[in-house]
């Protein structure tokens, strides 16, 4: 378990958890793990629940994945080859307790396909709190995020370098429990180094909005996770775990990593903690997170 | 007719419940500009003289309609060809690869990417490339690479950066992938110039509107042979540019229009509604919503969708669309090679292949006149062609 207060599905529940831990001070840290691409990858999402994460991304793979780079293109091939599928993905997620929310990632064509009302359906009784649908922008989304308001799933949306002032506005009014901000312009995939586009995005959403902000796509390290965080409420963190994954890390690889990541947005002299600190103002402090040790 | 009877698509690209712009936010604001800018383009004159004069001077324009005496006589027909076999680069690809690279000069921007299937949109996009003096990266499957290698060459001599692409089934629906993951990172200075009436909106319009040029000049060709309008209108469909431009042309005559896929990649007759390339059109997919590899021996046709425009189009009935086997479509390549001396692409033999058919089971009446696209000529297949049928 990590932190254990409030619900982690239904409506709300996923923009709750976050926002909850934010006041108390603390950096969020989600996850992403691609489903399927070996037996034991649930084992791997409670590890990583278990090892710090505020909630966890999972990827239905699908076929065409236009915005990933070459290691979520290779775990999609991956758990394809293992024949993977959305009803084996969501059976799956329904027998799970991690603890924490879950957050589908997936493309449009698998939940257009499925029929949106009975896709939100689906995500909801597998215990699902949010969808991220990267091919989804804002002036499409509309079928699909009414839907999943009905359903009681968050309709996560992306905000991205380019797009203008007016336009991230009305983003963050659509989005439902946190708005990703795109950290550079390019695929999923690891950098050498944080784009700067990652602090401007975080900068730029937070002035803004109120919604929690996360900044993903290029972070790939605890010191990137922790100088993003400096500025947004937290990081999303896929290649450089999915890459672990594939090399065959297993859920104590994956762990391992998570609560590296999670020990350095903790830790007291980094920049996330300090202006955690100030923005947070729980008297409480930061949670602890416990049995990650 | 309805004001979407090809002409501009109603709000975000929608041809009925069809089309849309289903692209990671990232790239929102360049279809963004790419539409305004296509927009302002569109309706200056300054611009559609360049654009005329390019295809005029540059790429051959107008091509003629040639009719197929011989042919004819053994289909039972009045068989008339649109010649885009003609036209610099040997196909209808030029007409929207010059469009787009003087909007890609409008814009500012300095590089083309593209994805290609059989070569000849990325032999194009080069060849505008190398005309305008803008830099050049060509996806192409690596399927693809091996049977079209002499396009390979022909995009490397014209200077453009060829990458193979080794993901998914490794032809055109991965190049397409590959290509608008390239312009998620490359946009500030990079256009990317879709080769077909697919992909998200300002794209199955635009293109449609740049292949218009086909229709529009065999429309008034027929008019001068034939002093009337034909009774049948055939094009293959890839994506369908070369279809669209050709029924641009002919959708307010009461001409029959007949678009021929890839029997292993039909998905108006066999896909239904998905989103995929930012679009929403018919796709052959799985009962999970996974888009199914295209089996075709020809490459330009290997793509499991189709432009959102012909999805609207046939579920209307206004185009019917039909498909034709490999087998067949060797057959036809090879009679109107013996026949009328054309040697045709791989591709439009497949709207040969369905005339042959149609007019030996009567579904074609005696004596019809028909107008079939020939959207480019087989040099590229030769190679292929005589490994399978040697
Ligand atoms: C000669 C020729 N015809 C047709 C096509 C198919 O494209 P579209 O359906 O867009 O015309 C291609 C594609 O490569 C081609 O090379």
């Amino acid at each position: 378990m990590s932190i254990a207060e409030g619900p982690v599905a239904g409506a709300g529940a996923l923009e709750e958890r976050l926002r909850a831990h934010r006041a108390a001070g603390r950096k969020l840290l989600i996850p992403y793990v691609m489903a399927g691409t070996s037996d034991d990858w649930t084992d791997v999402v409670q590890a990583v629940a278990a090892a710090g994460a505020d909630a966890v991304e999972v990827g239905i793979p699908f076929s065409d994945p236009m915005i990933d780079g070459p290691v979520i293109q290779r775990a999609a091939t991956v758990a394809l080859a293992r024949a993977t599928t959305p009803a084996s993905v969501l059976s799956a997620l329904s027998k799970l307790d991690a603890g924490v929310p879950l957050i589908v990632m997936t493309y449009y064509n698998i939940i257009f396909h499925a029929g949106l009302e009975r896709a939100a359906g689906m995500l909801a009784d597998a215990g699902v709190a949010g969808a991220i649908l990267p091919d989804v922008p804002l002036d499409e989304v509309g079928p699909w995020a009414d839907a999943a308001d009905t359903a009681g799933i968050a309709t996560v949306l992306l905000a991205a370098p380019t797009t203008g002032d007016d336009r991230m506005r009305a983003i963050c009014a659509r989005a439902r429990g946190f708005v990703y901000g795109v950290g550079l312009m390019g695929v999923t995939g690891e950098r050498q180094d944080l784009a700067a586009s990652a602090g401007v995005i975080a900068r730029r959403l937070k002035a803004i909005t109120e919604v929690p902000v996360l900044v993903g796509i290029g972070v790939s390290t605890p010191a990137q996770a922790v100088q993003v965080a400096g500025v947004a409420d937290g990081a999303v963190v896929g290649s450089a775990l999915v890459r672990r994954l594939l090399a065959g890390g297993g859920p104590d690889g994956a762990a391992a990593f998570v609560a590296e990541l999670r020990g350095a947005l903790d830790a007291p002299g980094s920049p996330a903690a300090v202006s955690g600190g100030r923005t947070g103002g729980d008297a409480a402090g930061p949670p602890r997170r416990s049995g990650g040790g | 007719m309805s004001p979407s009877m090809m002409e501009r698509p109603e709000g975000l690209g929608r041809f009925g419940r069809f089309g849309g712009r289903y692209v990671p936010e990232s790239l929102v604001p360049a279809c963004a500009e790419l539409e305004a800018a296509f927009v302002e383009a569109w309706a200056d004159e300054a611009f559609r003289a360049r654009y005329a004069a390019v295809l005029r001077d540059y790429g051959g324009r107008p091509t003629p309609v040639t009719e197929c005496t011989r042919l004819s006589e053994r289909l039972g027909v009045r068989l008339f060809l649109k010649r885009e076999d003609l036209a610099h680069t040997g196909s209808h690809k030029l007409n929207n690869v010059v469009g787009q690279a003087l909007l890609t000069q409008r814009m500012g921007k300095s590089r083309l990417v593209a994805e290609t299937g059989a070569g000849q949109h990325g032999v194009a996009t080069a060849t505008a490339a190398a005309l305008f003096g803008l830099r050049c990266t060509v996806y192409m499957g690596e399927v693809d690479a091996r049977r079209q290698e002499l396009n390979v060459f022909r995009m490397r001599l014209l200077g453009a950066e060829v990458r193979t692409v080794s993901s998914g089934s490794r032809t055109l629906k991965d190049a397409v992938n590959e290509a608008f993951r390239d312009w998620v990172a490359s946009v500030a200075d990079t256009h990317y110039c879709l080769g077909s009436v697919m992909g998200p909106h300002p794209y199955p319009w635009m293109v449609r509107e740049l292949q218009r040029v086909v229709g529009e000049e065999a429309r008034s060709q027929c008019h001068e042979i034939l002093g009337k309008d034909p009774d049948v209108v055939v094009a293959c469909v890839g994506g369908g540019s070369n279809a669209a431009g050709t029924f641009a042309g002919f959708v307010d005559t009461p001409a029959r229009l007949v678009g021929v896929e890839a029997a292993g990649g039909a998905a108006a007759s066999y896909g239904s509604d998905g989103v995929l390339h930012g679009m929403r059109s018919m796709l052959l997919q799985d009962e999970e919503g996974q888009i199914n590899e295209a089996h075709s021996i020809s490459a330009g046709l290997d793509y499991p969708g189709i432009g959102p425009e012909h999805a609207y189009l046939g579920s209307i009935g206004r185009v019917a669309y039909t498909s034709a086997s490999d087998d067949e479509v060797l057959d036809a390549f090879a009679l109107l090679a013996s026949t009328e001396g054309i040697i045709p692409a791989l591709e439009p033999s497949h709207a040969l292949a369905w005339l042959v058919r149609a007019a030996d089971s009567g579904e074609v009446a005696r004596g019809a006149t028909v107008l079939l696209t020939l959207s480019g000529r087989g040099d590229k297949d030769v190679a292929q062609v005589m490994e399978l049928r040697g």
